[in-house]
């Protein structure tokens, strides 16, 4: 019977026009397009390019000598690191602790979910006037503890940590929300009978909680990776142009300051292609290490 | 979990590790708000003090509002933000019916093609959109109207792979028996889907909307490219043009900061049903 409402197809045709139109050209054209541009000679942002570059991978080769190409894909790769051991390490300790409390559940769910709504561009802002130098809250509060001199948070050498701090932390509260999902979905009667056995809190969460958020824990995982990828807002409003001395760029912010900064937008584009070879390896990576079990 | 209720030392430091972390996530943006209600120097002298008394003042946002258009940024952050909504849900609600409903030859594939769609990184398609765009006469124009739309449609197609996952997996999940009804009753497909399936896939709609909303809202990236001119800044770009301009006036900086985030502070406290689960649901967008 519900074979026969769907048996004419030209309706899904037309419910399917508009999407895919719109898929094609503003994502699927312009991806293959990028990677054209890549190997040409642009050099303002409106104009397509009309050159071929002499030879035509010349922007790669320029990238292979770029030291800022390097600085930056090494920050990204730290900043993999960072989220994947913290964002989802502080993440699971938080989803695990709130999984057993009885009280104030819904609270700590909405509060941790707070700086996933804010924009990046006001949270970069405002860690901006946290760190800062002259005064700001941090400082402020280490001289109410009897700090003598005033720490240069955006000074060369401790600007990574400035810069990833607050990007690690905004998205802890997305993977606690997650995670707490998973956790509720594991039976009760799991823990019931363990506690009959005469588990402990600390032996539940060892033995049943952690192994059955597995697959969770995988999907964090690939989540942290990619979204590292993706992070820009935030460091670009805290460190433009990947102050100071070009030390804190990353892959993204890198591909704007050529594209945007100074105008060298074919090896803007040979940039992005670069990210986006780097998303689909790293995915693939962290797929095999993190295999989904099946329980 | 139904557990004796005793008060240890272990739960007690279990609260107390929540509740600071709690603390990271809600003092920042106390600590704005009370500091854009005071003069500059006295943010310096002491950030931690409320301001009551002589530290209050409103000076900081009289500035604001009188140095930048801010409710002409609202009205531009507030139009982009709607349309993308309104349009992902639209176009992905129709697109999501046939792929959850239709099967035909290359139905996989299209489904892949989706995937696949989420894969691509901004970076990579925005420099040859905006090509695009400016030979069109779209982006880069003097005209208000056609701004906003080259910024909506990269939005809307950026939203529409992610919404898509979604309400194809919220439209499978339908049983199909009204839609059977409805057909015996003479309804075609076009009025099955906006009779039926419209009505059934609201809480879907809300959360793709709700996300599609915040996304567009938030975001710097693409806006950056198509929003260049000052009188046609979004919020965040309005936000960004200031800090760089009056980034050491400290009072104005906070107030601005204060301006864009309780708005979004109380919507969210509102609809945050809605919004968490679409922040989920649209995880491998992130």
């Amino acid at each position: 019977m519900g074979a026969n409402i769907y048996r004419n197809k030209k309706p899904a045709m037309v419910f399917l026009l508009p999407a895919f139109l719109f898929m094609t050209v503003f994502l699927y054209y312009p991806f293959f397009k990028n990677i054209l541009n890549s190997f040409m000679e642009i050099k303002q942002l409106g104009a397509s390019g009309t050159e071929f570059s002499a030879p035509w991978y010349t922007n790669y080769v320029e990238m292979l000598h770029d030291t800022h190409v390097w600085t930056s894909v090494k920050n990204t790769l730290l900043m993999m690191v960072v989220t994947l051991v913290f964002q989802v390490g502080i993440a699971i300790l938080l989803a695990l602790m709130v999984d057993n409390i009885s009280r104030g559940k819904q609270f700590f769910r909405t509060v941790f979910f707070f700086p996933i709504v804010i924009s990046a561009t006001a949270l970069g802002l405002m860690f901006n006037l946290v760190f800062l130098y002259d005064k700001g809250m941090v400082n402020q509060f280490l001289e109410a503890l009897g700090k003598q001199n005033l720490t240069d948070w955006k000074a060369e050498g401790i600007a990574l940590f400035t810069m990833m701090l607050p990007v690690m932390w905004q998205y802890v509260g997305f993977y606690f929300v997650i995670l707490v999902t998973g956790l509720n979905n594991i039976s009760d009667e799991l823990y019931e009978a363990a506690r009959i056995d005469g588990a402990t809190t600390l032996q539940r969460v060892r033995y049943i909680s952690v192994p059955l958020l597995h697959n969770v824990i995988c999907t964090c995982s690939i989540l942290a990776v990619t979204g590292a990828l993706k992070v820009f807002d935030l460091p670009w409003v805290m460190f433009p142009k990947g102050m100071p001395l070009k030390s804190t760029f990353l892959t993204g912010t890198y591909m704007y300051y050529q594209t945007m900064e100074t105008k060298n937008v074919d090896y803007g584009a040979a940039i992005a292609v670069l990210i986006a070879v780097l998303g689909i390896v790293l995915s693939k990576v962290v797929n095999q290490i993190f295999r989904e079990k099946e329980y | 979990m139904t557990k004796k209720k005793k008060i240890s030392v272990g739960m007690i430091v279990v609260y107390l590790i929540l509740i600071i972390w709690s603390l990271t996530t809600i003092y920042p943006i106390i600590w704005v708000l009370q500091n854009s209600f005071k003069a500059k120097d006295k943010i310096l002298a002491n950030s931690f003090a409320l301001p009551f008394g002589d530290l209050f003042t409103t000076a900081n946002f009289r500035k604001a509002f009188a140095t930048s258009d801010i409710f002409g940024a609202y009205k531009s952050s507030l139009f982009i933000s709607t349309m993308v909504a309104l349009l992902v849900v639209l176009i992905a609600g129709m697109g999501a019916y046939a792929l959850a409903r239709y099967k035909f030859k290359g139905s996989g594939l299209l489904m892949s093609l989706v995937f696949g769609a989420m894969m691509f990184p901004a970076f990579a398609t925005v420099v040859p959109v905006f090509q695009m765009e400016f030979r069109w006469g779209l982006a880069n124009t003097g005209s208000w109207f056609r701004n906003m739309f080259s910024v909506i449609l990269p939005q809307v197609a950026g939203n529409m792979a992610f919404a898509m996952v979604v309400l194809t997996g919220y439209v499978k999940g339908l049983p199909v028996e009204l839609e059977e009804a409805a057909y015996m009753e003479g309804c075609n497909a076009f009025q099955i889907y906006y009779k039926v399936i419209m009505p059934l896939t609201k809480p879907s709609f809300a959360t793709v909307a709700i996300f599609s909303f915040l996304w567009s809202y938030n975001d710097l990236f693409t806006q950056s490219f198509f929003l260049r001119r000052p009188d046609m800044y979004s919020i965040t770009m309005m936000l960004n043009n200031i800090s760089a301009k009056e980034g050491t006036d400290y009072g104005l900086m906070a107030a601005v900061v204060a301006l864009i985030i309780v708005p979004v502070i109380v919507v969210y406290c509102f609809l945050q049903k809605y919004i968490i689960k679409g922040m989920i649901a649209g995880a491998v967008k992130g």
